[in-house]
């Protein structure tokens, strides 16, 4: 009780240097989360997918359509149960600023197959009635102020021209996990349009999203998908939809490595704060340690005691900095929710913050822990006065 | 006839130097003599005569390089350093010249520190505690810290301190080395109540001759060698 009630007076005993550490260990954490939070949310998709959803697309490139044709095809295939369809549109509302996720789906079976993103009954209705119809998340409608029954223009970037849509419903995800910043309309109104503008690109859809009756068949499926349409004009490959995520982030491989990069050199860079704190402090209570061992301390005692107290300023600035995470997280979601739609703090991420936290403790102690057991008592004692 | 009171403290060709990169300094000579129980012995001696290290070899904080120190009945150079801890612990008292108080503690709790290597129940060592200030006259100062008291109180709780687990031998490096004049002598007078009406053995490192004056025996070092006409204290 002695030594705790030691080292805890001692981690505060210089007000200024101990609040500054703390200040500096909680930034560094605040740091760290949000990066792997900004990681986390790289990987949100791969974590929400689904065991039970493959994707098909061209074998050569997700550039290249597949036939519609392939829709009866892949039905028939042992182990589907559903199969939806669907574009990338590539749309922009107003100026190429606002972009956000925008498909043309084949909207009854695409619901169905993705039960998390929630619809109004009513609203679904009117959706699939209206061929001009469209569906978007809760959060886009909010950013942008579209109420149901608004007109929203999108400018094709890739079908070019300008597209309206009447907004027929607005889903809610069935968690937080779930992406509310999407914008779905019927592939048969881009279809159409497209017979008369593009006629080359028309009866044709960018992917396959299917559903197998169990997670265990899904592998044997994909392979039976791509071997039915094997040596064809458009080959297909098939992935769960896991693996489909993963390959886009694949894409983006450098920039999430050099994030996971930045958030372990903020870790180093604290350890060095901490540690020159701990150095200091160490040096500046070597007469107190000594006196300790005069009286018959050992050195598990002075062990104690340096651990503790860079335990103490560790641990209270990265409960600091794990709370502020949280406030900080919700601002940034604010201005980059088109990049990154659910950008939430996970367990893993404090977890990481708790398990950085002790090991800048660890190793901000050891060297002033060896140091302080090390030196002669009567050295110690010269050093007072 | 009176029978002498036997000795507390022997040491026999002691032998000490220190070690700086390759150069040897040797520190002291064939050190030999005997302290008596209930002594209070003062150590003299200019700088760099060797006064501190023999304490520091007497107190169990430095190792000798050669010879023997016995204190009661144990030979202490033959301790590892796990039982010379234990050993300091319960055998000897400390009053440095800096005091060396643990400045984040009361004083109440820094005359606490060494009762928490006994077995004492938390109760008993707050009571031994209390009772230890309360004797050097700082029962009214329990509950400040060192840096709200002057150097001479901060002196008197580290006499508590070093008395409270009633050891062997107190020993005192240059006690009022940091005190003026008046503060000095109240701490002089406590030692002396102590070794006189309490029969502490106390060894006291001084340059100050009216210090040393408050011994009951005198002893020079002089470049590392004792004189061995010890004087004797008339009073």
């Amino acid at each position: 009780m002695m030594l705790l009630k030691i080292l805890f007076r001692n981690a505060f005993h210089h007000k200024l240097r101990s609040s500054l550490t703390i200040l500096g260990i909680a930034v560094a954490i605040l740091a760290f989360g949000l990066l792997r939070t900004v990681i986390s949310s790289f990987y949100a998709g791969v974590d929400a997918a689904s065991t039970t959803r493959l994707i098909t697309r061209n074998a050569i490139s997700i550039i290249f359509p597949l036939p519609i044709s392939y829709a009866d095809k892949i039905r028939q295939i042992e182990g589907v149960k559903m199969v939806s369809y669907g574009n990338w549109f590539g749309g922009v509302y107003i100026e190429q600023k606002n972009f956000f996720p925008n498909f043309c789906v084949e909207p009854q079976s695409y619901f169905a197959l993705y039960p998390e993103l929630v619809l109004d009954a009513g609203q679904k209705k009117a959706f699939l009635n209206d061929r001009k119809g469209c569906v978007v998340g809760r959060k886009l409608a909010k950013k942008y102020g579209w109420k149901i029954g608004d007109t929203i223009t999108l400018k094709g970037l890739i079908y070019p021209g300008n597209w309206d849509f009447v907004l027929r419903s607005i889903y809610t995800g069935r968690d937080q996990t779930v992406d509310e910043t999407q914008f779905f309309f019927h592939w048969k109104y881009l279809n159409e349009a497209t017979k008369k503008l593009m006629p080359g690109l028309a009866d044709k859809v960018g992917f396959y999203m299917i559903g197998v009756i169990r997670p265990d068949v899904a592998a044997d499926t994909a392979v039976r998908i791509d071997k039915a349409f094997q040596n064809s004009l458009a080959e297909t490959l098939t992935e769960t939809e896991k693996a489909f995520n993963l390959g886009f982030i694949a894409m983006s491989g450098a920039l999430v490595t050099a994030i996971q990069m930045v958030s372990l050199i903020v870790i180093f860079i604290i350890i060095a704060v901490v540690a020159n704190t701990m150095a200091m402090t160490t040096r500046e209570r070597t007469g107190d340690y000594a006196i300790m061992k005069t009286l018959g301390f050992g050195a598990k005692d002075i062990a104690i005691l340096i651990f503790g107290e860079a335990l103490v300023l560790t641990f209270t600035g990265s409960l600091l900095g794990i709370v502020l995470t949280f406030p900080a997280t919700r601002i940034f979601s604010q201005h980059i929710a088109t990049y990154f739609p659910t950008f939430l703090v996970s367990a893993q991420t404090i977890y990481m913050d708790i398990a950085a936290s002790m090991i800048i403790a660890f190793l901000a102690a050891v060297i002033p822990t060896r140091q302080a057991i090390r030196i002669r008592i009567a050295d110690g004692l010269r050093r007072i006065g | 006839m009176t029978e002498s009171p036997k000795n507390i403290v022997e040491i026999k060709n002691l032998y000490k130097s220190y070690h700086r990169e390759s150069l040897v300094v040797p520190v002291l000579y064939d050190i030999t003599f005997d302290i008596a129980e209930g002594e209070f012995l003062s150590l003299m001696g200019p700088s760099g005569s060797g006064k501190t290290t023999l304490l520091n070899l007497i107190a169990g904080i430095d190792k000798a390089d050669q010879g023997m120190i016995r204190i009661g009945d144990i030979d202490i150079t033959n301790l590892s350093e796990t039982e010379l801890a234990a050993w300091r612990a319960n055998s000897v008292g400390f009053i440095f010249q800096f005091y060396n108080l643990i400045p984040v503690l009361k004083a109440v709790e820094n005359v606490e520190l060494p009762l928490h290597l006994t077995t004492l129940s938390k109760r008993g060592r707050r009571e031994h505690a209390e009772m230890a200030l309360a004797m050097v006259g700082l029962g009214h100062r329990m509950d400040h810290y060192p840096s709200e008291m002057s150097g001479g109180e901060q002196q008197r709780v580290a006499i508590a301190r070093a008395i409270v687990t009633d050891p062997t031998i107190l020993v005192a490096d240059e006690p009022t080395g940091d005190l003026d004049r008046a503060s000095a002598e109240e701490i002089l007078a406590m030692m002396e109540r102590l070794n006189r009406d309490m029969g502490k053995t106390i060894i006291m490192v001084t340059h100050d001759p009216r210090a040393a004056e408050r011994a009951g025996v005198r002893r020079h070092l002089e470049k590392g060698y004792l004189n061995h006409d010890a004087a004797q204290n008339p009073l």
